[in-house]
């Protein structure tokens, strides 16, 4: 150990650090869209988290090394259900929980030999989209608030890039869900764990691979629900019918000429690559127990177009709404 | 003679650290690396201040303790499993000495999906308890990714009667009943307790509460075994109106204010509160039938 190192030299070093292992692992991307919050992240575990519900309206999806942001994890919910029962579960926020993170975070990249090589985002869901929030938080306790997208961890810079593009105002779940997958296949760090192939064509994700949720405004009480099995494939069969509707839609303003390259789209079968070995920040050596819920419903939900009040403010649907 | 909640318990309810936890440079600290799941053993160590059950001893003989006696109470819940699951009816009715206190009064509670809760005994207590026990059940959740057994939600129950002994023996009682369906086996089933704790498991009916006696009687000659939900809900109804029927302290159906039992069913579908429009009806079915049957549907005397 040299005998003096200046603290500016041991705060770049530390920074460094957690950005380099926060930059090996993938992206994550999270969204509004018309009917909430989407976060979607490449993830082969289905046992292993990336994203979770912290409270009523309130998601938390995080990169990096597991075992440290999933103590964070814990910790936020512990913050939050603490706030919830000694006031109300209204006066619990996003912004507080972020607050949380920011000063838990920073305390941590100051005081600490090693940081966090983490990133963090906390989101929640309003009434309206104008009550939406997103905040991230990064490995040094900065906070900042990214109203309408964000994409972080990996390589989030190209995915963020595409995610800004394929964004917009107001959209619906299956328009979310596809600009999420786009900005996530953009990524050399995609589920499949391999660069993009020599021919120009994107690593293809699928189902199993990727882990994804919402916050839907409209459910009463709890409005964090995952979404998998049947509903992950129908929404990512969805996105990708669409992406060859615009990309033969582009062909044909092109040209005949081109239509040769229409009929090359992303659902061109390309056997998805076996998946790499998960990096070392996520490595799945225990398996927690299963959850016991069916698709969509969280951990112990009965039919999500339940309420408590016996009429649901949900139609019949038991799928996650669009 | 404290509660086991009362601040500065040693002993399996203290922190990891010893010292609850807390370290003077990082207060937020005391929330990462959490050992247990469980939110009320974590307010043990972390804020014991925020639990139940906190009392002083010698409260009762004090110059002030009719103020404890005149805390609203009084009560009758019953349960019934049926065909499918469990349904659990309250009473709204809470008495201070002789007068009524409160006549809307919610007693019968969601506690998660699959489980619900009514108590008897103090109200302040009751939803205290409740509220902690519904945090708890929720936060055990998102923990650790999978619901609590059934078993395990009524073991945690017990534990927080347990914790509020104290309080009751200076007059601050609650008593649970805690129903759940069970996913496993596909039935309905029933946890009663005493004012130490608990569980006990109950089968077919139970009911607690000032008025239980008369509800129990009157359960006894309406219950059928796997009877639908519908009649399940209407044994309950009638149950409640026999116990407010004949003690002071259980409210009947208050048709002039539309104010009508709570009742609640929990099967595969989960939990589910009857609406108002619901409870109305069945309410009034009651009384109807009650004009010209006061005491009831008749049982036969003789089997066949």
């Amino acid at each position: 150990m040299p005998f003096y190192v200046s603290p500016a030299q041991q705060m770049r070093d530390k920074a460094e650090y957690a950005r380099q292992g926060i930059a090996r692992g993938r992206s994550c991307v999270t969204l509004q869209y018309a009917g909430g919050i989407l976060m979607m992240a490449p993830n082969p575990s289905s046992a292993l988290h990336k994203i979770s519900e912290i409270y009523d309206r309130i998601a938390f999806a995080a990169v990096g090394r597991y075992n440290e942001y999933e103590n964070l994890r814990k910790a936020g919910v512990t913050v939050a259900d603490i706030t919830g029962y000694q006031f109300d579960r209204h006066d619990v926020t996003a912004r507080g929980i972020a607050n949380y993170y920011a000063q838990t975070l920073g305390t941590i990249f100051t005081e600490s030999n090693k940081p966090f090589e983490v990133e963090i985002v906390v989101a929640e869901v309003g009434e309206h989209p104008d009550g939406d929030q997103i905040y991230r938080i990064t490995f040094d306790g900065s906070v900042t608030d990214e109203p309408g997208f964000v994409a972080f961890g990996g390589e989030a810079d190209r995915v963020s890039a595409v995610l800004k593009e394929r964004y917009s105002e107001g959209l619906s779940l299956a328009g979310a869900f596809g600009a999420a997958l786009a900005a996530l296949s953009a990524s050399g760090n995609s589920a499949s764990g391999n660069s993009a192939s020599g021919n120009g064509e994107r690593t293809e994700i699928v189902g199993s691979q990727l882990e994804v949720a919402i916050l839907d405004r409209t459910r009463d009480h709890r409005t964090f629900r995952r979404i998998r099995a049947a509903r992950l494939e129908e929404l990512i069969a969805e996105a990708r019918a669409a992406e060859s509707r615009a990309a033969e839609a582009g062909a044909a303003e092109a040209g005949p000429a081109d239509s040769a390259t229409a009929s090359d789209t992303p659902e061109a079968s390309e056997a998805p690559q076996a998946p790499d070995t998960p990096t070392a920040s996520q490595a799945p050596k225990t398996s927690k127990a299963p959850e016991t819920s069916t698709d969509s419903a969280p951990p112990t939900g009965p039919d999500p177009s339940r309420t408590d009040r016996g009429s649901g403010t949900n139609g019949g649907d038991s799928e996650s709404p669009l | 003679m404290g509660s086991y909640f009362d601040g500065g318990q040693t002993g399996s309810f203290a922190g990891p650290n010893g010292d609850a936890g807390r370290s003077p440079r990082r207060p937020s600290a005391s929330f990462m690396n959490r050992q247990t799941s469980s939110f009320a053993d974590f307010l043990t160590s972390h804020s014991p201040g925020l639990l139940p059950g906190r009392v002083q001893p010698g409260v009762e003989s004090a110059p002030g303790a009719q103020v404890i006696k005149d805390l609203p109470h009084g009560t009758t819940i019953v349960a019934a499993t049926c065909d499918g699951g469990v349904v659990l009816a309250g009473d709204r009715r809470a008495t201070a000495g002789s007068m009524i206190a409160k006549r809307d009064v919610e007693k019968v509670f969601r506690s998660d999906e699959y489980s619900a809760i009514g108590y008897a005994g103090t109200g302040s207590v009751g939803i205290e308890i409740i509220r902690l026990f519904q945090v708890e059940l929720e936060h055990y959740e998102k923990m650790e990714g999978r619901s609590l057994s059934l078993e395990g939600k009524a073991n945690r129950l017990a534990w927080m009667v347990r914790g509020n002994l104290g309080a009751a023996m200076q007059g601050l009682i609650m008593v649970p009943l805690f129903v759940g369906y069970d996913e496993e086996s596909g039935h309905g089933r029933i946890f009663s307790y005493d004012v130490a704790g608990g569980p006990y498991e109950e089968q077919r009916f139970f009911s607690i509460g000032s008025g239980s006696i008369f509800a129990r009687g009157s359960l006894k000659k309406l219950y059928v075994d796997d009877m639908p939900v519908g009649d399940a809900v209407l044994a309950c109804v009638q149950a409640l109106y026999d116990a407010a029927d004949d003690d002071s302290a259980t409210g009947g159906p208050d048709l002039t204010r539309h104010i009508f039992p709570m009742i609640a069913t929990v099967s595969s579908d989960g939990y589910r509160r009857l609406s108002d429009a619901e409870s109305q009806e069945i309410a009034e079915q009651v009384v109807q039938s009650r004009m010209s049957q006061p005491d009831g549907p008749l049982a036969p005397l003789r089997n066949g």
